[in-house]
């Protein structure tokens, strides 16, 4: 069992389905920050089996959406002088713009550049979204 | 108010748009004559970037129809996209020119990318294996010059009801309407979406699946045709063993009920035996006309055409 000592100042991102760590990691571009960052995968929980876990030792500006979109039973817990000062469970977001790409090779969005492409949530179970211009599901 | 609207995908516009569309459609069809001017002097652009001969006919004829002109390509090499013009600057572009643009292009979202650009309304006119809503505005025309209403219906689908993006439009649009039920026949390999069917599903609409046009066909007061396409299969030996029992023939018509309509987005290629033309259920070349006048409807309310004064 490996140990990681308690975090004093900063962000636990807890509950992530094993395996989605990494991509969490990628996603927030964890692996630009100079501050210490711990990802922690396959670790042992009573709720989930296993799950991944990610410490900040810092306080940055999450992009929530993100999070959301990737894993969205994951629980945020913000870190002030070694207490727990906020949580925050997220859903996933009704539409994201600027993460999303679609993946339908047929899809205008894919000939011609388009900024801003919308993408709707259609199944909050599995977490699918229908881009705006062609309808085609895709998950990030 | 359908004015300045644009119609990209068949759910845009409300049942009540709907109705007031169907039922300018009757007003036009019972008197052509009285709307030969009711759009003088406006101007619809029609950009098909895929060539389809039927469909930019049908918009051309409603508009010369109803008094206005047409100017646009059917051959995108003659256009400014063959030297690298975007959709959206087309759209820019010809939105000065005209007071309607129709599109029809080869990838999905094109029309949409269109509305957002245009000054003037967009009517889509396929895109892709997306949308094609002028088709489905036909099929309910034509079904309710037959039938008078929607409710109650048995509706048969028959063919390739997996890529038939026709047949996805036009029954979703119907299962807005009230107790009306449908059958799938297709073979397996082919089914019905399980999108569409998860949508029949939550709304709570009936709906069979099944591989016997010949044993189902008597259940049904409308019966819509498409074909099954031998690149659909994998194996040669399956689409000849499968491919006759979704041919409509005069044996399987007998079957039929009297007042039965048989339709087609057209155009036919075997899955309708020609001896089937001369019955008098066969609706699919009187499904072409409708398709006119419903046009002629679109235009009318999209570019805000008022009623002409007798």
């Amino acid at each position: 069992m490996i140990n990681v000592s308690k975090l004093k100042e900063g962000i636990v991102i807890d509950h992530i389905r094993a395996g989605h760590g990494y991509k969490i990691f990628q996603q927030l571009g964890l692996d630009r920050l100079d501050d210490v960052v711990v990802l922690m995968r396959n670790v042992e929980s009573t709720k989930m089996g296993r799950k991944d876990l990610i410490k900040i030792e810092t306080n940055l500006n999450l992009n929530f959406d993100v999070l959301g979109l990737i894993d969205p039973d994951v629980t945020i817990s913000y870190i002030k002088n070694g207490e727990r000062v906020k949580k925050i469970r997220l859903t996933p977001p009704e539409t994201v713009t600027g993460i999303l790409s679609c993946k339908n090779p047929r899809c205008i969005t894919n000939q011609e550049h388009i900024g801003n492409v919308r993408f709707y949530l259609v199944d909050a179970q599995t977490n699918q979204y229908a881009c705006e211009y062609c309808d085609a599901r895709t998950h990030l | 108010m359908l004015t300045n609207k644009s119609l990209i995908a068949p759910s845009d516009f409300t049942l009540e748009e709907i109705e007031e569309l169907l039922a300018l459609s009757e007003r036009v069809i019972e008197s052509p004559a009285r709307y030969a001017d009711a759009c003088k002097g406006k101007l619809l652009a029609s950009l098909f970037y895929e060539p389809s001969t039927r469909t930019k006919f049908s918009f051309d004829a409603a508009m010369l129809r109803l008094g206005g002109s047409t100017l646009g390509f059917s051959d995108p090499n003659t256009s400014s996209t063959a030297k690298g013009e975007t959709i959206a600057d087309s759209a820019r572009t010809v939105g000065k020119y005209a007071d309607v643009i129709v599109v029809r292009h080869p990838k999905e979202g094109t029309a949409k990318l269109m509305s957002r650009y245009a000054d003037c309304p967009v009517i889509n006119a396929g895109d892709g294996g997306h949308h094609h809503p002028t088709q489905t505005l036909t099929d309910l025309l034509t079904i309710r010059h037959y039938k008078g209403d929607f409710g109650g219906l048995t509706v048969g689908v028959c063919g390739d009801l997996k890529f038939g993006r026709t047949i996805h439009s036009l029954v979703t649009c119907l299962a807005r309407y009230q107790n009306v039920r449908f059958l799938f026949i297709s073979p397996e390999e082919l089914n019905m979406p399980a999108f569409v069917k998860e949508e029949l599903i939550a709304k709570g609409v009936p709906f069979t699946e099944t591989a016997d046009l010949e044993g189902s066909i008597s259940q049904l007061d409308v019966l819509y045709m498409s074909r099954v396409q031998r690149e659909r299969f994998i194996s040669e030996e399956e689409y000849l063993r499968l491919k006759d029992f979704f041919i409509l023939t005069a044996d399987k018509m007998r079957l039929a009920r009297q007042d039965m309509i048989v339709m087609h987005p057209l155009p036919r290629i075997n899955e309708i035996a020609t001896e089937v033309d001369a019955d008098p259920r066969a609706a699919y070349f009187e499904q072409v006309k409708f398709g006119m006048y419903v046009r002629m409807a679109l235009i009318m309310k999209l570019l805000g055409a008022g009623e002409p004064q007798d």
